[in-house]
């Protein structure tokens, strides 16, 4: 099997308060087949540079947009991205098959508890169907949507002692995503990437 | 002359050749200069006694070094380093100055004899332990800055130990002294203070020592002021020495320390916006004095008395580096400095210093140590300085090594400077600059030729300082070495290119951020070697070019995606046209090959932004251009 590369592009606009994302995004980086790419600070005034972030894609098989939930969706620079980069030609249109056959996924962090994202919840909603926008837009560009992998109730993760749990998982799921080990069809059908996780991940652990 | 001139010249060419090879070979300036002496005194015979009559004229090397030293003290430094600089600093001095006397006793001489040289070398080498620290980069360790805090205690005791030192004298020695003097008929010393009684004495001391410092704050700063609005650097020069002599001056009138007068000066200043500049006028002076000082120190050694009791010599010298560093050791452990860093802070300074000369020459002079004895213990503090370079070797070599495993385990050095940006020029271009930086808490060094800008920006509480950036002198004051950045926002043109052209030679790692007045100014700074640069006008220009358009109707979005590929083409040609601009011919800055360019590039402007108007898919203008119209005929319903 084919070793993946993954292209991650992270969005957070205030890195130096972040106490789950900041950790995850700078272990991602250590990894040689990752690649990191801060989108704030590489853009600070969202001048987004189409054509690197083109190629940036046609090099990698796996994109994932990491972020922690912003009323429901991505922080305004992850959809800036998206507006500028996923180009009539490019990512669709009769001539746009740029990102045909690539895995798309999204690791984010919710402050609400896992609980309320549920019809029954005070989010009405659950995760994935809060995302349903990218994984539309993931259908369209013809790529292969995964549930997203999320961690809830973060602002209280590191005093729970939940950060450093989540980053082992968080860093085993890239490396199978990296050897290809993952069920893609099973990791597209779960309410959760965490669900399948959690059933596959190592149990000594 | 004649004899003065051949005399100058064999004491600098001593200087010139020794002591470049001396540092290069790791001993530092001040052992340079005291080889350079040996080698013109004792060992080649071609300078004699006149010596002695330079070594005074040199002291005042020391004079001027201790108005530096004060110049460098600001209160507020002093009072936050207080434990370390009393506890550290006062129980060293205290401590080795006891054991040494302890030795001094056991070899039978008087407890006044044994005192002074306790005090003599309780003192270490500030010279060439800070200048192997910034060497070797060790200056920003534990055991650096605790170093730096005891050698600073040392530079100020030194004030009180000249004060305390003449009451040691021997009466045996003082009479011989007068014996002599009555003899030759010696001149009377020069004094307003002779025959006073003592209670008008001390009122004169003290007025003496109210007018340096009420005059150092309030009468010198609209002096200095007004001498640099003259803009005649030399008169500057000329003023600093004037104030420095003059009160050397006013002190020996008076009887008391010149070095103590001149310390209190420096520090009555040490807040003011002369600061830098004073140093890096008297700098230089008080260098080649001292210098001076050294090669005389050399040029006595008496190298009978070294082979008479050269066992001796050896095995004291031995001592005292033991005892010092012994000391040191125990220090560091009560005041909890760990690992190599104990090491470091040991084995630094157990060397005795150039304050030892300084302190044995003023003892003789003062009756307190014969002269038989000085010149053994000069052998001794010349030595133990010797051998300096070999502690850091063993240090290096042998103790870092066995710490080095370790170190990676325990918590990161306190940091307690963080990079520093010095900003040369603040006019209206660097005082915004400035005022970013300092709102955000990053320290600026703020430096700018005007002295009235200088007063204004002390006014609104902006720390700043008088003097010319473009001199080197000037930028290592304000410390250029430990900089991260320089700010290059000065007023002239060429000055400009100077001095960025001058800073990122000799210190390559130095980033430099320069304001550039127009295209062609910025050309010569990138040529010149500037990180980045900024043409002044260019923003506010586009600024103002973006609201014109939107006063004529433009939307203010589309304005500012027009602004942005503006920005852009501009950015992607100006490697380009810098290019054309180096192959310029002498004389031709502007060639045929650059205007050519330069109306090529204001086509793709415009043509870039009628693209962007007609709503058409380019290249140049992408930002959220909608799809074409029948794009959806593509997508087919499940």
């Amino acid at each position: 099997m084919e070793n993946k590369k993954i292209l991650l592009l992270f969005a957070h606009p205030t890195l130096d308060r972040s106490e789950v994302n900041k950790p995850l995004f700078e272990a991602a980086s250590q990894l040689p087949y990752v690649t990191a790419v801060d989108l704030y600070r590489e853009y600070p005034k969202y001048h987004i540079d189409i054509n690197r972030e083109q190629s940036r894609l046609i090099e990698h098989d796996i994109v994932i947009f990491q972020f922690p939930l912003y009323w429901y969706s991505t922080p305004s620079i992850l959809k800036e991205w998206q507006d500028l980069v996923l180009e009539y030609g490019f990512a669709y249109g009769s001539e746009g098959k740029a990102l045909h056959g690539k895995t798309f996924l999204c690791a984010i962090t919710a402050g609400g508890k896992e609980e309320a994202y549920r019809a029954e919840g005070y989010n009405h909603f659950t995760i994935r169907e809060l995302l349903r926008p990218l994984e539309q837009t993931a259908l369209l560009t013809g790529m292969h949507y995964l549930a997203p992998f999320g961690l809830f109730s973060s602002r209280t993760a590191v005093e729970e002692n939940r950060c450093d749990k989540h980053k082992k998982k968080w860093l085993w799921l890239l490396e199978q995503l990296h050897r290809n080990t993952i069920d893609l069809a099973a990791a597209a059908e779960v309410e959760k990437l965490n669900h399948l996780l959690d059933s596959i991940y190592p149990a000594s652990e | 002359m004649t004899t003065y001139f051949v005399q100058a010249f064999i004491y600098l060419l001593a200087a010139v050749a020794i002591v470049p090879i001396a540092k290069k070979l790791g001993l530092g300036s001040v052992l340079g200069y005291l080889i350079a002496g040996v080698i013109i005194g004792p060992v080649t015979g071609l300078v004699g006694h006149e010596t002695v009559t330079i070594q005074h004229f040199a002291e005042f090397g020391v004079v001027m070094m201790l108005f530096l030293v004060g110049l460098e003290l600001e209160p507020k430094m002093l009072w936050q380093m207080r434990n370390r600089l009393l506890g550290l600093g006062g129980l060293q001095v205290g401590l080795t100055t006891i054991l040494v006397m302890l030795i001094a006793l056991a070899f039978k001489q008087t407890w006044t004899v044994a005192l002074a040289i306790g005090l003599i070398f309780s003192l270490s080498s500030t010279a060439i332990v800070l200048q192997t620290f910034n060497e070797k980069g060790l200056g920003k360790t534990e055991g650096g800055r605790n170093a730096f805090s005891v050698l600073l205690f040392q530079d100020i005791a030194v004030i009180p130990m000249l004060a305390f030192i003449p009451v040691l004298a021997l009466p045996e020695l003082v009479e011989a002294a007068m014996h002599l003097s009555d003899a030759a008929d010696h001149h009377e010393n020069l004094s307003l203070v002779a025959g006073l009684p003592s209670w008008l004495y001390g009122i004169v001391v003290i007025a003496a020592i109210g007018v340096v410092v009420l005059g150092g704050h309030y009468l010198s700063r609209p002096l200095l002021h007004f001498v640099a609005t003259s803009g005649l650097r030399e008169i500057f020069v000329a003023t600093a020495l004037m104030l420095v002599i003059g009160i050397a001056a006013l002190m020996s009138l008076v009887g008391l320390s010149p070095a103590l007068g001149t310390f209190l000066a420096g520090v009555v200043l040490a807040n003011s916006e002369f600061r830098h500049e004073l140093e890096s006028n008297i700098e230089p002076f008080k260098g080649l004095l001292l210098g001076l000082f050294f090669i005389t120190v050399g040029a006595g050694v008496d190298f009978g008395i070294l082979s008479s009791q050269w066992i001796l010599i050896i095995s004291l010298t031995f001592a005292v580096i033991i005892i010092k560093a012994g000391v040191l050791f125990s220090l560091a452990s009560i005041f909890k400095i760990q690992n190599s860093n104990r090491w470091l802070f040991g084995l630094s300074l157990a060397q005795a210093g150039e304050f030892g000369f300084v302190l044995l020459s003023f003892s003789v002079q003062n009756h307190v140590i014969p002269t038989d004895t000085a010149q053994t213990l000069q052998l001794v503090v010349a030595l133990s300085m010797f051998l300096t370079p070999t502690l850091f070797i063993l240090f290096d070599k042998v103790i870092l090594p066995r710490y080095e495993h370790s170190s990676n385990d325990r918590e990161a050095d306190e940091i307690e400077e963080t990079g520093s940006v010095i900003i040369a020029g603040v006019g209206r271009f660097g005082q915004i600059v400035n005022r970013l930086l300092v709102a955000n808490g990053v320290k600026t060094v703020v430096l700018d030729h005007e002295a009235t800008q200088v007063d204004n920006l002390r006014q609104i509480n902006i720390k700043s300082y008088f003097g010319d950036a473009t001199q080197p002198a000037l930028l290592h004051t304000a410390g250029i070495e430990e900089a991260e950045l320089l700010v290059v926002a000065i007023d002239n043109r060429e000055e400009a290119i100077n001095l960025v052209h001058y800073v990122k030679h000799t210190y390559p790692k130095i980033k430099v951020l320069a304001r550039a007045f127009d295209k062609g100014h910025s050309y010569e700074l990138k040529f010149a070697g500037a990180d980045y640069i900024q043409v002044e006008t260019y923003h506010s220009a586009l600024e103002v070019g973006a609201q014109a358009m939107r006063d004529v109707g433009f939307h203010p979005f589309h304005v500012e995606q027009q602004k942005q590929t503006f920005m852009d083409i501009e950015c992607a040609a100006s490697d380009n046209l810098y290019q054309q601009w180096q192959q310029r011919s002498e004389g031709e800055r502007y060639s045929h090959g650059y205007r050519q360019m330069f109306i090529e590039l204001e086509q793709t402007i415009k043509k870039a932004m009628q693209q962007g108007r007609g709503g058409n898919h380019n290249l140049t203008d992408r930002a959220w251009t909608p799809p074409p119209k029948d794009y959806t005929d593509d997508f087919k319903d499940e």
